[in-house]
């Protein structure tokens, strides 16, 4: 009986992992007992997203896992490590194939491939460039993970880091004579506060604006069209102001040539006008029409803008001195849309239009300004009226302290003189 | 002619409630004057601030609606668009953390004069059920505007108690109302809040005070004068000058620190980082926290919520316990008991808003 049981266990212990695992899998086995490179593939497997499909070693690289001879396991079928220049294709034999894809996740497009013969990666890959991207550049090789995961090389937080881990390397960027700024331009520009301080995931990121299997620098012509895809009502001013033309007539980029490209800024006030600051200079001569409506523009934001300053600055103080001004601080948040609205508009070059948008805005800051106004009143109010009610009870309790202090007195005059207190 | 009205209208209320008997009780009554009397004022002040509380919450209830789709909106309301709204809020808020705070200090005053010893054991329990009751005015009440910091403390709150062994989930879902925080428990914490608490609050507030009356102020072990000070006027008059001071106090806060009203609770929202309970629960909260996942075989939080409970109930029950005190001996052993719980408390608390990642 007693070596019946102990049978029974040994077989349980023995066939445990294939209960677990499914397969017997002896590319981990080995691998995982080697050494740097050659342990890399083992250990970091278990976390891929392919190994979560169901995928193993020999799906990729051919040969049988169920050998434990080393022979045997790379059989006829087993393909090895492709080089460098055959990743994309390699991997393209499952990604670019609607039907294999089909059974793993069939949203997922299959367009990779032929998009990135299109890229400059696969464009210098093609020409004999093995040191161009490869899938396994931006998703790692075998702990590769879904876009959706927040550690991935390709979540949108992730995305800048990835890119810059070639186009920020001065030594490999050399050969290609392109700047290697762009990821610290990147990171000082108003879309990457967005994503990294706000954390709002629909900022742009490198591949937002250049694709990305088939990334590509964006041409004159279409930097544009790249910006409108979230800025459509300002692309739209734009077209129909008399810049568009002149921008066209003089080849210039359209939002890169005020905006700047990598390191785009907050836009703020001082972007328009006649000082050194402003960019309508770089085209517009003083005295010329354009200098004048520059210098008009930025008169009639410097007005609104330090109003709305003013105003906000009213409410802090109120809040600060304890009065609530929630329903101010709403309305100013219209305010804000206003002016929002009035900058944007400078975009179309209606001086009408942009005086309507400051007039109807300055209405509504009079409203607010007056409720911060109010407020403040409201605390020296309040402030005052606490220093009367304090003297007034301080009063009361010098009164109190005096009378115990009398009533204590002819109390112990009366115990001295041994007859009860009064 | 208004001498004759005043007596008249005297000798109606006296034949009715025998005051003349009330008069003569509070002409005769005394209480001992000793070094540590400074420490018998706090029962005072703590009636006279839930004085306070009653009055300004029967105000507030005038514009309080307790639905979460207008809570938060009428808490700002009172707090910007009502006459005096935020003075009545903020003495209300402010006032009911200081009376928690003072109930401590008063309880812990009580309890190293040794003031529960025989006959007055009642009057320590009354004390301490008291002490708990008036922590869940602050639970009951702390959701009440709705906001972002409430909304998650009570998530939290409700469960550390559905943690508890074998009534633990029962306990949660009928502090909640549900498996969730939402209308059900913001109904359910304004009827503990104005209806339930306070008509607990009143009976045990009269029992505490008709045994202090009955029984008389207790003196220290080991007082041997015998002096004694008339309760009205004398005594009454140091209550009033207390009094004033913490008026002065409270009305410094409410203009210099009006409570806030917070942002609206978002149940669809995250948890915010490092959302903590009142003060007067962060001891326990940093406990839960600190106490590692097992000891040998128990789980530590639920063994830290057990032992809280015992803990409670052995303090209750401290004047059956102290069997020296009984015997107007001193003993040591339940002032050092007392140190270590008082020290316990400050630590904790003090530890939940200053070690980071608590």
């Amino acid at each position: 009986m007693k070596i019946r049981v102990i049978r029974f266990f040994a077989a349980a212990a023995l066939f445990a992992p294939l209960v677990a695992f499914g397969q017997k899998n002896s590319c981990i086995e080995c691998h995982i007992q080697l050494e740097d490179q050659l342990k890399a593939p083992a250990a970091s497997f278990s976390g891929d997203i392919h190994a979560q499909y169901g995928l193993g070693c020999k799906d990729c690289h051919g040969g049988n896992p169920s050998q434990d001879d080393i022979d045997l396991a790379k059989d006829k079928t087993f393909k090895g490590s492709p080089k460098r220049g055959e990743i994309p294709q390699f991997c393209g034999g499952c990604h670019a194939n609607a039907s294999a894809m089909r059974i793993y996740n069939p949203s997922l497009r299959t367009d990779q491939l032929s998009q990135y013969w299109t890229s400059r990666h696969g464009q210098l890959l093609k020409s004999g460039d093995t040191k161009a991207a490869v899938c396994t550049d931006c998703h790692g090789v075998h702990g590769v993970q879904s876009a959706k995961y927040p550690k991935s090389l390709t979540f949108p937080w992730n995305i800048p880091q990835t890119c810059g881990r070639c186009h920020a390397d001065k030594s490999l960027m050399a050969g290609y004579k392109i700047p290697t700024d762009q990821l610290e331009d990147y990171k000082a520009s108003v879309h990457a506060r967005a994503l990294f301080e706000k954390k709002d995931m629909s900022a742009p990121v490198c591949n937002s604006c250049h694709g990305n299997h088939g990334a590509f620098p964006p041409s004159v012509t279409s930097v544009a069209s790249v910006c409108r895809q979230c800025h459509p009502s300002t692309g739209e001013l734009f077209t129909k102001s008399p810049h568009k033309k002149a921008f066209d007539d003089l080849g210039v980029g359209e939002c890169e040539a005020c905006h700047g490209n990598h390191k785009i800024l907050n836009p703020s006030t001082a972007m328009i006008g006649t000082d050194d600051r402003a960019v309508c200079t770089q085209c517009h001569e003083k005295g010329s029409a354009g200098f004048a409506a520059a210098a008009e523009f930025r008169r009639e934001l410097d007005g609104f803008e330090s109003g709305f300053r003013a105003a906000e600055d009213l409410l802090a103080q109120a809040r600060k001195k304890g009065v609530e001004v929630s329903d101010a601080e709403f309305k100013l948040q219209d305010v804000s849309t206003f002016l929002v609205s009035a900058k944007n508009l400078t975009h179309g070059l209606d001086k009408a239009e942009i005086v309507k948008a400051v007039s109807e805005g300055q209405e509504a800051l009079a409203g607010v300004r007056a409720s911060g106004e109010k407020a403040l009143g409201e605390a020296k109010f309040r402030r005052q009226g606490l220093a009367v009610t304090t003297a007034l009870l301080a009063l009361f309790a010098v009164a109190l302290a005096l009378k115990i202090r009398q009533m204590t007195r002819v109390r112990r005059a009366a115990e001295s003189r041994g007859g009860p207190h009064p | 002619m208004a001498k004759n009205i005043g007596q008249s209208i005297w000798k109606f209320l006296d034949e009715r409630f025998m005051l003349s008997g009330l008069v003569a009780f509070g002409k005769k009554k005394t209480v001992p004057e000793h070094r540590r009397s400074f420490w018998y004022f706090f029962g005072g002040i703590c009636l006279f601030l839930t004085g306070i509380q009653v009055a300004t919450g029967a105000m507030l209830l005038l514009y309080y609606t307790p639905s979460i789709d207008a809570a938060h909106e009428s808490v700002q309301f009172i707090m910007s668009g009502v006459k005096f709204g935020w003075l009545i809020r903020s003495v209300h808020s402010w006032t009911a953390n200081l009376l928690i705070g003072l109930l401590f200090v008063h309880m812990f005053s009580t309890f190293f004069l040794k003031a529960y010893r025989k006959p007055r054991e009642l009057t320590w329990i009354t004390g301490f059920l008291l002490l708990v009751l008036f922590m869940a005015f602050g639970f009951s009440g702390y959701l009440l505007p709705w906001n972002e910091l409430s909304y998650f403390a009570t998530r939290v709150g409700t469960d550390i108690a559905g943690s508890l062994p074998f009534i633990g989930s029962w306990l949660k879902s009928v502090i909640l109302g549900g498996p969730e925080v939402s209308q059900a428990t913001l109904s359910r914490f304004f009827w503990f809040h104005v209806a339930l608490l306070p008509l607990a609050a009143l009976a045990l507030i009269g029992i505490h005070v008709l045994l202090v009356q009955t029984l008389g102020m207790s003196k220290p072990i080991g007082e041997r004068g015998t002096k004694e000070i008339p309760f009205f006027p004398d005594f009454l008059y140091k209550d009033a000058l207390g009094w004033t001071v913490i008026l002065v106090l409270v009305g410094v806060l409410c203009v210099f620190l009006p409570w806030e009203v917070g942002i609206k609770a978002d149940p669809l929202a995250s948890t915010p980082l490092g959302i903590k309970p009142e003060w007067y629960f962060t001891f326990m909260f940093s406990t839960l926290k600190l106490i590692p996942a097992h000891i040998l075989t128990f789980e530590g939080e639920k063994l830290a919520i057990l032992g809280f409970m015992a803990g409670g109930l052995l303090w209750m029950l401290v004047p059956f316990l102290d069997r020296r005190a009984r015997r107007d001996e001193r003993s040591r052993l339940f002032s050092w008991i007392g140190v270590a719980l008082a020290v316990y408390i400050v630590t904790m608390t003090v530890l939940t808003y200053t070690l980071p990642k608590l």
